[in-house]
């Protein structure tokens, strides 16, 4: 294949495919649906860039990465098959690339700004950045990684999800002592409690927190800042904290029937299927059942995610309920594409009105009511109205809610100086301080729900003005500054 | 890795196990409990602290084998480790000097109640203690209890020792005659619970009850620990344990509770047939 695209350079119109699990087969197993690349289709596909430079008025691939990868710099190394070099300026920016790699919406981001997107499919950025991390974990492992003299400073970092780990792994680069204090068995955050196996490894994850490990990093489990020690408690300890705790509260429709059996929020039943590994019942304790058909309210990963699980422990129908239109499907394509091969089936423009029990408290069916767009809203996206008198019924034995996640409260409600916007959110300026001098914060819990990268990008910052505040200037934004940004918010 | 530093049965089927773990024991307060994972591929249950010492930097739980994960916690050995442990969590008990106190425990809440009688006592109320189990056999914490008591009962409901009958009789007979009670405090099996709220119910007697739901991480993540309680939907990990028993809904906890009743016993079945 290579060959061919030498010289006059002629563009291959569109990325070259990335093999997957068969949907007849997958919906039978959790093995990740997309299966990787070789070496040769990844060269391939990095002789599809044209290697653009960045222009005041030229926005390239580099300004749609939220981390700022030197994009054309790695893809350069790859057309080179210098693998071991490309995954290094990868890392220079990116902790976990091969998570990223997978789950990043890149179609928005780095891919959503390639030149040659403009009038063929974009280079496919995301699939290089996978392959490179998959390509260096199968290299013979490299023991410690060197990190600079310590600067005799400590860093505690509440929280194990992308934003901590991104804190935790840069300060260490820098020589800074960082201990992560991780309220789970197992660090990872959303990676491991939330996104199934199928679509990311959870031993891809591991691989990745063990890398962090390795430059030095201490990290403790088990240990639930606010219950065990408090943030004011860190700071006699620590130089500095960083809050990375995520939006793990699941929200609710508040209708009527929502505790009946069979009901569930996506955070139960996917932390008991990833983390606690319900899918190898009985070899795993703890178990969860789904009935012959499941239904999902929400139209995010989150609900794709459940829909597809559920196909996977049995289920004979997986139907995805959502109160908007296939545009507004808040999910990322390529998993709405996905659920739709696996057969998901999606009740578009209905939301739930009320659940309904058998004669055991357990849920039997779902009503729900018909929508219709009316004018667009404040976030720009039409507004659901209600059709009147169109309420009809869904048979269901297990009801998945993933409507939203809400802000984790345990860390501000324990530290009273922490101010908090309305929406529960630590209020933040753009380098991640918080109204209390000394503590940081980024990700979901200043953020609200986002993303992976998001919540990286959100770390690097922090880390970097985590890094200025413990070696050169220590002064800090008068508490007004706060008090705005947590009514502004 | 949290390492078992004593084992001891209490009675045929409860377990008393007490563990390292000094970072949890120097936070613990009475009513507050752990998520104990025995193994990698074990269940995440919620117990009690039965006890817990800064000193020695250790905490005891107390377990009823009811099922797979109870029944492995038996048959660890001084020396063994526990996977996971997570804690303090939960409110801890509410602790005040109110003045006459009814405490009433059944089955494995015997074990349970001694920390909060115990402080209850130390806060300067006046200590009406009442015990009870099925046979004398099933008895736990008499003593203790029976310490840290200015009035002690004890129920069986086979009469083989005390009272011959329910906790809630002598309940009943403090409250027929007219013995002042500022509060009551019960822990045990939910019907027990059930009964007792009941019953002060229409006196206006504050009654706190300690909630046992399914729960997954314990730490206000999932939902699965919901519990109403006054109509409301409220979080049984963080929210509680402990409620005002005039306003729970005990039937939906009841079956709440039986959501897995399949699952657990396959697992508890594969679990006997394999040792
Ligand atoms: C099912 C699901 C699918 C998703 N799919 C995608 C996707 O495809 N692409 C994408 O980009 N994003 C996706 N997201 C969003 C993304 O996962 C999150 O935005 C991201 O994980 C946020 O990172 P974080 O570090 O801020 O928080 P989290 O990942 O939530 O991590 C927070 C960590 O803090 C710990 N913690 C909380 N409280 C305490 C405490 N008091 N003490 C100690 N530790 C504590 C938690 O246990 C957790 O490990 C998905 C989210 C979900 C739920
Ligand atoms: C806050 C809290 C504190 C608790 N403290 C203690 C304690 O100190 N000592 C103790 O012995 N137990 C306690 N429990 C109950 C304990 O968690 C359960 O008995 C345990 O999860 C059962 O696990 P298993 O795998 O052995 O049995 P399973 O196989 O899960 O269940 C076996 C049987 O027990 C019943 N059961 C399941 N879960 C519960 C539950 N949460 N509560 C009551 N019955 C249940 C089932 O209906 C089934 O019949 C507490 C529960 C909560 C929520
Ligand atoms: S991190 Fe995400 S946005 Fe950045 S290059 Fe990788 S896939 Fe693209
Ligand atoms: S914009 Fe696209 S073509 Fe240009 S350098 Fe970036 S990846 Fe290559
Ligand atoms: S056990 Fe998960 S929220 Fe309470």
């Amino acid at each position: 294949m290579p060959e061919e695209e030498k010289k006059p350079k002629k563009l291959v119109p569109k990325k070259y495919p990335m093999p997957e699990q068969d949907p007849k087969e997958r919906i039978h197993n959790f093995n990740e649906v997309p299966m990787g690349q070789d070496a040769q289709t990844a060269i391939a596909e990095a002789q599809r860039c044209l290697q653009c430079k960045r222009g005041p008025n030229r926005k390239v691939c580099m300004d749609g990465c939220p981390v700022e990868i030197e994009i054309p710099a790695f893809i350069k190394k790859v057309q080179e098959g210098d693998f071991a070099e490309a995954i290094k300026i990868i890392r220079q920016k990116q902790n976990l690339p091969a998570v990223c790699g997978r789950v990043c919406p890149y179609e928005n981001q780095c891919e959503g700004f390639c030149i040659v997107g403009k009038k063929n499919e974009p280079v496919g950025i995301g699939r290089l950045e996978r392959f490179l991390a998959d390509w260096e974990r199968n290299q013979p492992l490299q023991g410690k990684i060197d990190v600079p003299p310590p600067t005799g400073k400590k860093v505690a970092v509440v929280g194990g999800g992308p934003a901590g780990l991104t804190v935790a792994g840069d300060l260490a680069k820098l020589g800074h002592k960082v201990t992560v204090f991780e309220a789970l068995q197992y660090c990872g955050g959303v990676l491991v409690y939330g996104i199934p196996e199928f679509r990311l490894p959870k031993a891809i994850v591991y691989s990745e927190v063990d890398y962090i490990k390795r430059s030095g990093v201490e990290i403790l489990n088990d240990y639930v800042i606010g219950k065990l020690d408090t943030v004011d408690e860190l700071l006699k300890d620590y130089d500095a904290v960083f809050v990375g705790t995520g939006a793990g509260l699941p929200d609710w429709t508040n209708l009527p029937g929502e505790n009946l059996n069979g009901i569930m929020s996506a955070n139960e039943f996917l932390t008991r299927v990833n983390l606690m590994k319900a899918f190898k019942f009985p070899d795993y304790d703890t178990p969860v059942r789904v009935g012959e058909r499941v239904v999902t309210i929400g139209g995010g990963n989150v609900a794709m995610d459940c829909a597809r699980t559920s196909l996977r422990l049995g289920c004979k129908e997986s139907v995805i309920l959502y109160r908007r239109s296939d545009a507004e499907l808040p999910a990322r394509r390529e998993e709405v594409h996905h659920a739709q091969q696996e057969g998901v089936r999606f009740e578009l423009l209905a939301a739930p009105v009320k659940f309904i029990a058998d004669d055991c408290g357990n849920v039997k069916q779902v009503e729900a009511i018909r929508m219709q767009l009316g004018e667009p809203d404040a976030s720009g996206r039409r507004r659901p109205i209600k059709i009147e008198g169109s309420n009809f019924l869904i048979d269901a034995q297990t009801v998945l809610i993933a409507i939203g996640q809400s802000p984790n409260p345990l860390v501000p409600m324990t530290t009273p100086d922490l101010k908090t916007t309305k929406e529960g959110t630590i209020a933040v300026d753009e380098a991640g301080r918080t109204s209390k001098k000394g503590v940081f914060a980024g990700g979901d819990i200043a953020s609200g729900a986002a993303t992976v990268i998001l919540a990286m990008g959100d770390g690097k910052r922090a880390a970097r003005a985590m890094h200025k505040y413990l070696t050169e200037d220590s002064s800090w934004p008068a508490p007004e500054v706060f008090e705005k940004l947590s009514c502004e918010m | 890795m949290y390492e078992v530093v004593k084992s001891e049965k209490l009675t045929p089927d409860v377990i008393r196990l007490e563990i390292s773990a000094p970072h949890i024991a120097k936070k613990a307060k009475a009513g507050q409990f752990i998520m104990v994972t025995p193994t990698e591929h074990g269940e995440r249950i919620p117990l009690t602290m039965a006890d817990f010492s800064p000193q020695k930097g250790t905490v005891t739980i107390a377990a009823l084998e009811v099922g797979k994960t109870t029944k492995q916690l038996g048959r660890m050995k001084a020396g063994d480790k526990l996977f996971s442990l997570v804690g303090p969590l939960g409110l801890p008990t509410e602790l005040h000097k109110v003045g006459n106190v009814v405490a009433i425990g059944g089955g494995i809440g015997l074990a349970l109640m001694y920390p909060v009688v115990r402080a209850l006592k130390e806060a300067g109320n006046h200590t009406i203690n009442i015990i009870g189990a099925r046979n004398e056999k099933l008895l736990m914490y008499e003593e203790e209890i029976k310490s840290v008591s200015d009035e002690f009962f004890v129920c069986t409901d086979d009469g083989s020792k005390g009272h011959h009958g329910f906790v809630s009789d002598i309940l009943k007979k403090l409250i027929a005659e007219n013995k002042k009670i500022d509060m009551v405090y019960a822990v045990g099996p939910i019907i027990m619970m059930k009964v007792i709220a009941n019953i002060t119910k229409p006196y206006n007697i504050h009654t706190v009850v300690s909630l046992n739901p399914i729960m997954v991480d314990g730490t206000g993540m999932c939902g699965s620990c919901r519990v109403i309680i006054d109509g409301k939907t409220k979080f049984g990990c963080v929210d509680g344990p402990e409620f005002d028993g005039h306003k729970v809904d005990f039937e939906n906890l009841t079956a709440r509770n039986k959501r897995y009743i399949p699952e657990e016993q396959a697992a508890l079945k594969r679990f006997m047939e394999a040792k």
